[in-house]
Parts: C-alpha cells; structure tokens; sequence
C-alpha cells in the first residue's frame, strides 16, 4: 500500500512538472534567471549578491549585513528612504535579508510594475551614498537588532555559541549579525569598500518570478541594468576548515528558564561532493537530508514519536542539515529535556537513536513516507512565487547553479535505507561533534548577579 | 485627464478580480466557503470550531487549548503514531490551532482523490472520534508547563501577557490560551471530553476549502468528514469587552539588555463599523511595513529600535490596539515618549492628504498580493466565514479603502484611540513597582 501511494505521488508529480527556467546572462556579467508563473497577476524580484558574514573577516564581522540596512539609506538620484516610498506608493511589499552566502534584496509588485523595481534596484546596485549621520544612526539599530535576537534570547546565544565553537577556521564560524565588539568600531569607510567590492552586476544574480514573459523580463534588465559597469573578477573567500581531533563541549551559563542541548556534527555541503576527486560521494547530501527527513521530518518521524512520546524524555527535538551551503556545514540536533528530565538523559536518548540508525537500516515504510513528504512539499511550494525564487537565488548564489534546485526531488528519491546507514555511520561521530549546553541561571535580580544590566549591554560611552 | 485616470485605476484592479467565493450549507446545516482554483493539484481545507480559549470554563483556563492539540493524539483507537503516519506517508499535513475566538484543524492535502480521501478518512476520526486517554493528558500537561516556563525567559512574551491582563481586566481575552499552572492542574479527561461533546459539534463549526475540486466533490468532502459530529448546542453568548480602559504602567524586572515597550488598549473587532477608517488610518500611523509614522520617527530618525510598528489585530469582541519597540536601557524613556507623543500627535492632528494618498495607493495596488496564493486565499475564507464578513469582502475591499476620508479617520481615533488611558508594560532592566 505505502509503496503504491508513493508511486501515485511520483505519477501526479511528473505530470505537473513546474515551469521551466530561462537564464540569460548579460555582457557585464549579471546573471538572470526567470519562471513564468501565471497563477496571480504579481510579480517577485530578488537580487541576490555573493556576500554574506562567510565572506567577512575578523574585525569586521557584521559588515554585509550592516550594508544591507544602509542600502536603503538612499543613493545620489533617489534620496534617504525614497526607495521604500516608491515601492510602497505602488502597492509593493519589499524587504531584505542576509546570510551566510548571500544578501539578497526583494520586491513584490502588481505585475506590470517590475520596471520601478528594476529601475531602484538597478541604481542602488553601484550608486548608494553611505552618509555619515545616516551611517550613525543605522548603526544603532543594528545594534538593538542583535540585543533583541542574541543577546536576550537565550537559545539564540547558546546557537551562536555552538557554531562558533564547532568551527575553528571557518567563517562559518562567525555570526551572520556581526561580534557586538565589531559593530562598535565599524565606520563608513569598511561599508565603502565593502560595497565597492561585492556590489557589482558580474557578482549578482537576479531572480525574476511570476506572470511575465521571460524575454520581457529579459529586455528590461538590459535596459536597466545592462549599462552597469561590473568589477574586477573577485576571487571567493576561502579559508577551510581544520580537521577536528575530537569532541568539543561547552557550557553556555545565561539567565534562562529552561536548559537546551545542542549536537553539531561537521557535514560536507553538495558543493564539496561534486569537486574532482571528492572523498564525498554526490548522493551523500542526499542521503543526509533524508537522514534529518527520517529524525525530525513530521509527528511520525522518530525524535517525536520515540523521544517526545515514547520515552517522554524531550519536550522537542529537531535536527537540521542544509545541502545547498558554499562550504562545509553542519548537522545540527537541537533538544529541550521534558520536566524532570536532565541534559544527560536527554543526550545519551539521543545517542541511542542515532546508534541505532548505524546498526540497523530504517524501515522501508520509514523511507517511503519522507519521499512522499518531499515531493508534495516541492507541489506545495509552488503555492508561493517567492518561495520559488528563494530556491533559485540560494542555489546560484552558493554556487552550486539553479540547476541543481531542479533536480532535488529526484535525488532525494533515489536514496536508500543502507545508504542513510553509511551517512550515519560516516558523519555522526563524536570526533567532528560539538555539544553545546545552556546552563540556566536565576533570573532573579540578586542571583543572576548582573546588577541591573547584564555585561557588554551598554555600550555607547 | 481624471477620466482617463479613473479607466486605467478600473483596467488595473480588473487583472486581479478577487476569488469567486461559493456558500452553501451541509445537510447538518454547517456552512461551506469554497473557492474552486484548479491551477496546483492541492487542496487546503480548514473546519473552525466556535471553540477557542473563551469558551474555557472559568476554573480550567486552558481547556480549550489541551483539548485542541489532543485531539491528534489518540482517536478511534489509534495512537498518535499511526494517526501521524496516516496523513505524513501521503505527504499531507495536517494542523491544529488553537486561538482566543476559535479552534482550527487544517489539512493540506494533494487533491488526487485517492490520497485525499484516505487523508479525509482520517481526519474524520481525528475531529469525531478523540480518545482522550490519562497518560496523554499528563504528558500534554507537562509539555505545556515547560511551554511557560520558556516564556518567562522572553521578555516580549512577558510584556504581552502582563498587557492582556491589564486591558482586558477579567475577560478571558486576559488569559494565556493555555491557561495557568494552576488552572491546568485541575483538568481531567473528563473536562476534555465534556468539551469535545459540548464545542466540536455541527452546530458550531464552519469548513473552508480551497483548491483543485469541482463543486461536487468539494459538496460531498463536506458531508462525508462531518457525518460523525453530533449536532450539539448553540454556543452561549460571547462575552463583551469593556472599551473602557484605565491608564496604567507596569514594570517588570528581566536580566535582559534592552526593555522591551508595550503600549496599547482594546481596539476594534471584525465587522466594526469603524473598521476601515481604522485600519487606513493605522497604517499611516505604524502599519505600513517600512514607511509609517513610527517607522520614521522611531528608527529612520533616531536609531532607537529595530522594530517599529503599530497594529489592530481585531476579534470576535475587540483585539488589542498595540505598539511595541525595544530598546537599551539607557535610552528607554526617551523613546517611550517619542513614541507616545508621536501616537498622541497623530490623534490630534491626524494625516496630511499626501499621506492618505500614499497609504491609498499602498494597500489598493497591493491588492493582487494579498490574494496571490492558495494559502493566503484560505486565510481570508476562513475569517470571511467565521466572522460573517460579507462574501464579497474581497471585491469590495479596495473600494472601502478608497472612500476612506481624512475626517473619518481623524473621528475614528479620535473616539476610539486615547493615550491617556494606555496601558504600558516596561520589562527589562527596570525597578518591577512590587
């Protein structure tokens, strides 16, 4: 029966088989990419440039996403928060975000109107002015923004401290929002260069999708942005990782309520699987990301139905993994003991599930049910244009090419039960572990021995 | 030249006419909205039960909640493992939520008849046939209680429980949905199934279904899930919130390094007769994402908070008016006042005609992307349906927006909106008033 449902799902899945990507590449060098998606009258425009806090160095952590804020601080032809307005007085909806690979800027419009986006998007690409007062003030936002996600939020604090002690040399190692220690020497002068760098059409791509002509789309870009100018080809950071030698433990003591266990595993990305001469084989990825399937993909999966009911050791348990990374990453198992359980309990449950998965094979029907959820969810997400675009962008962006995004159904679906076994037994040692411990302490004023404030908290003496 | 402009305006919102919403009722009586979009092979389905956090009785807050999530667990003799299995292993997914006015379960499901139908099968059970078991309810328990636990670590969470209390002084809109230690201390799984029996019934119900069915299967999938819900009781009658607020402060100690500032008092409800001057009139004042009043004064000129927004959120009964921001210590006065004197300001002397007219364009050429997916689609039929908002709200939305004047909004907050009687909740590193 199970064996049958998925082969139906696969049958539906083929004949609605999405649109097609067109790509175009103009002579300055910027990439782009559109999927013609009649289904509502709007169009989704995303720009995505190859930089993130994996290309920042020491000192100057945060900066790509600190000049994400100031992109919106105006440019020479379009004054301080003059883009937002335009883009709202045509019904748009627009943001930004950052990460690791990748800053990416967006805009939702009524389909007829992606020459405005395309026209500021164009003109912020190399024309932005980066005043000084604006700089100033927008340093402090930044500023609250990692004290309302980071700092106050006690398993945002214990994540950034397991990443940065599961990497050594890796920048993946530093935070995406930048050390606070950073932020308060940044000047204009890093956002310049910084700027000057990475923002240029031959490192960008853009994404265009919804109910437009891809040739259309094509003519506008040009028109738009074909007379920018691009950079010196840039070389890619690259510093790799050392090879771990053993477990790393760390005890993360902040004022919390509840305790939280953190297990990082070092995992290779797609992108180090398909170099020559790889000691990763091209399914690897694959097979992890059904591995995380396996673990924590639904109620049915095991860490709920074993570990949450079951032995009620955890209130939750999830893990993560992410194929489409520009380096090497992790496998990450983040868990909250259920009342009256301690972290020790909790890791040695968590060690047993995975001991088991390197003994002994899942089972089919196990397999067959997160096949069944990855190919609905890709028919699912064509219900969003954005979400669409999110995947082409990260793809390209990483470097791995959009190609790839298209054909991740039917890599995931090929994967077998012996080779989630060998992933497991390749990757989830305690020689390339990390385990991180949030060790809460008294929230009370007295106890937590903070005064009224905690340490490093103000800061603008 | 104005004709010429009205034509282009009509030409524009025609690309994008809103979804033909269809109504009709079950042979039990429960009311369907259905909207037919065959373009993905999907379908999202939603059953509202009038049986949200209010209907909790007075000694056993959180009733509602427990009851909702519970239902997943164990149904028709089966254990959350195969009930879980049933629906993951056809790559459907299905959800409970439980609100203040109401309790959802929702199913989103490939439309294929024979995946739907075996998902629909056991959905049917889920929502009929709960178990309630003893051990499920402990374990539940528990999980809730470490569930509060992890909100006395946020200060955002904090702030917003001890500004519900204040503005709504007794209402069950004051509670936590999932109720209190206390309070969840004394529910048994006789509370649970009294409450099933009383609320999830057909008489208190509606179902919204969007996707790829015609209107005869999507007639026979209302039938057939609800065959098994007895027909229970008219709900009681809904309990009126007191607009009358009563100016407070309330501070909160955290070991936190901002303070986190919540200010507000009850709003509007769906339905109200101030609605559009409202919200037109907010998103002016902190509702316009990156350009709005607060925006401006709050972050673009001053740097003072990341977040900078203002918001009705309207109910059944009224939903709270609210702004919050966070920011460090030291700072902490002073961006309350501006936020309150650039709130107070707005009341006074409402908006300039450009910032109408701006907001105007905002929202009505927007339009297209509130509608611009099946799950956004779903969202507005379920409230369209449980509110009773008329079926052509979609159609007639940019046209309210349009007819909204100056004079209407600055009567609305004016009547409305009163900073004097704000209630404000400071938690951070503050000296707590006890």
């Amino acid at each position: 029966m199970v064996k049958f449902i998925l082969a139906l799902i696969f049958f539906l899945f083929s004949s609605i088989a999405g649109a097609q990507v067109h790509e175009f590449v103009l002579k300055n060098g910027l990439k782009l990419l559109v999927k013609e998606d009649d289904r509502a009258p709007i169009v989704v425009s995303q720009i995505w440039y190859k930089v993130g806090s994996s290309y920042e160095t020491d000192g100057t952590t945060g900066v790509s996403h600190v000049l994400e804020h100031m992109m919106f601080q105006g440019t020479r032809k379009h004054g301080e928060g003059e883009f937002s307005r335009i883009i709202a007085e045509n019904g748009g909806s627009e943001n930004a975000f950052t990460g690791s690979d990748y800053t990416a800027y967006f805009q939702t419009l009524e389909k007829s109107r992606l020459p405005i986006s395309f026209e500021l998007e164009a003109d912020r690409m190399r024309n932005i002015t980066l005043p000084q007062e604006a700089f100033e003030k927008e340093i402090e936002v930044v500023k609250e923004e990692r004290r309302l996600r980071t700092d106050d939020n006690p398993n945002s604090y214990l994540r950034e401290v397991a990443n940065a002690t599961a990497f050594q040399t890796s920048p993946y190692r530093q935070p995406i929002i930048g050390w606070m220690a950073d932020l308060e020497s940044m000047d204009v002068a890093d956002l310049r260069s910084w700027y000057k760098k990475w923002y240029a059409p031959n490192n960008a791509t853009l994404v265009v999708v919804g109910d437009i002509e891809a040739d259309d789309v094509y003519k506008l870009a040009r028109k738009y942005f074909g007379r920018l100018k691009g950079e010196v080809a840039l070389p890619p950071s690259h510093r790799p990782e050392v090879e771990q030698q053993g477990i790393k433990r760390v005890i993360v003591k902040r004022p919390a309520e509840i305790a939280r266990l953190t297990m990082a595993y070092k995992t290779p990305a797609l992108k180090s699987a398909l170099q020559d001469n790889s000691s990763v084989e091209k399914w690897e990825p694959y097979a992890l990301e059904m591995l995380s399937g396996i673990l924590s993909g639904g109620s049915s999966a095991r860490f709920a139905s074993r570990l949450v009911r079951g032995e009620e050791v955890a209130t939750g348990v999830n893990s993560s993994y992410n194929l489409a990374g520009r380096l090497d990453g992790l496998f990450v198992i983040s868990a909250t003991p259920a009342q009256g359980k301690s972290i020790e309990e909790l890791e040695q449950a968590i060690r047993a599930q995975i001991n088991e998965l390197k003994s002994s094979e899942v089972a089919e029907e196990e397999l067959q049910r997160v096949k069944a959820q990855v190919v609905s969810s890709d028919v699912y997400e064509k219900d969003s244009a954005f979400y669409q675009g999110m995947i082409l962008g990260t793809f390209e962006t990483v470097g791995l090419g959009w190609e790839y995004a298209e054909e991740y159904v039917e890599q995931i679906s090929a994967i077998t039960a012996e080779q989630v076994q060998e992933v497991t037994k390749k990757y989830l040692n305690d020689n390339v572990a990390t385990i991180a411990v949030l060790e809460p302490i008294s929230m009370d004023r007295e106890s937590s021995g903070q005064g009224a404030v905690l340490p490093g908290a103000n800061s603008n003496e | 030249m104005n004709k010429f402009l009205t034509l282009l305006l009509l030409i524009s919102f025609n690309t994008s006419a809103a979804p033909e919403i269809q109504h009709w009722q079950t042979s039990k009586g429960i009311d369907v909205y259905f909207v037919e979009t065959h373009q993905l092979p999907m379908i999202d389905l939603q059953l509202v039960f009038d049986a949200g956090s209010v209907r909790d009785p007075i000694n056993k807050r959180g009733l509602s909640q427990i009851t909702n999530s519970l239902l997943s667990q164990s149904a028709d003799g089966l254990n959350a493992d195969q009930i879980s299995f049933e629906f993951e292993r056809l790559g459907a997914e299905f959800g409970t939520s439980g609100g203040y006015d109401s309790a959802g379960i929702s199913l989103r499901s490939l439309s294929d008849a024979a995946l739907l139908d075996t998902a629909l099968t056991n959905l049917r059970r889920v929502i009929s046939f709960p178990d309630f078991p003893a051990e499920i309810l402990e374990r539940e328990r528990n999980q809730v209680l470490v569930g509060m636990q992890r909100k006395l670590q946020s200060p955002r969470s904090i702030s917003s429980e001890r500004f519900y209390e204040a503005i709504y002084q007794g209402h069950p809109y004051a509670y936590p949905n999932e109720g209190t230690a206390e309070s969840l201390a004394d529910i048994t799984t006789d509370d649970l199934k009294k409450f099933h029996a009383e609320y999830y019934t057909s008489n208190n119900v509606m179902i919204s279904i969007v996707g790829d069915l015609d209107r005869a299967r999507a007639e026979n999938l209302a039938e057939t899930i609800t065959k098994d819900l007895n027909k229970g009781k008219q709900p009681g009658v809904f309990p009126q919130v007191s607009s009358q607020a009563k100016e407070q402060i309330i501070k909160v100690f955290h070991p936190s390094t901002q303070v986190h500032i919540l200010i507000g008092q009850p709003g509007m409800k769906y339905g109200d007769a101030d609605y559009f001057a409202l919200y037109v009139g907010n998103h002016i004042l902190g509702g316009g994402g990156l350009v709005s009043r607060l925006f401006e004064e709050i972050r673009e000129k001053r740097g003072l908070s990341y977040g900078a927004s203002s918001y009705f959120s309207p109910r059944r009964e009224l939903g709270p008016f609210l702004s919050s921001i966070s920011t460090r210590q030291d700072q902490a006065d002073e961006a309350l006042t501006v936020l309150r004197d650039t709130i107070s300001e707005y009341i006074q002397n409402g908006p300039s005609v450009a910032e109408l007219k701006a907001a105007k364009k905002n929202i009505t050429g927007g339009f297209p992307l509130r509608i611009s997916s099946n799950r956004k689609i779903s969202g507005y039929v379920s409230v369209i349906g449980f509110y009773g908002l008329p079926l052509d709200y979609l159609d007639k939305f940019n046209e309210k927006i349009d007819a909204v004047t100056i004079d209407e909004i600055n009567d609305a907050f004016k009547r409305r909106i009163d900073v004097n009687k704000f209630v404000t909740v400071l938690v951070g590193p503050v000296e707590d008033d006890k």
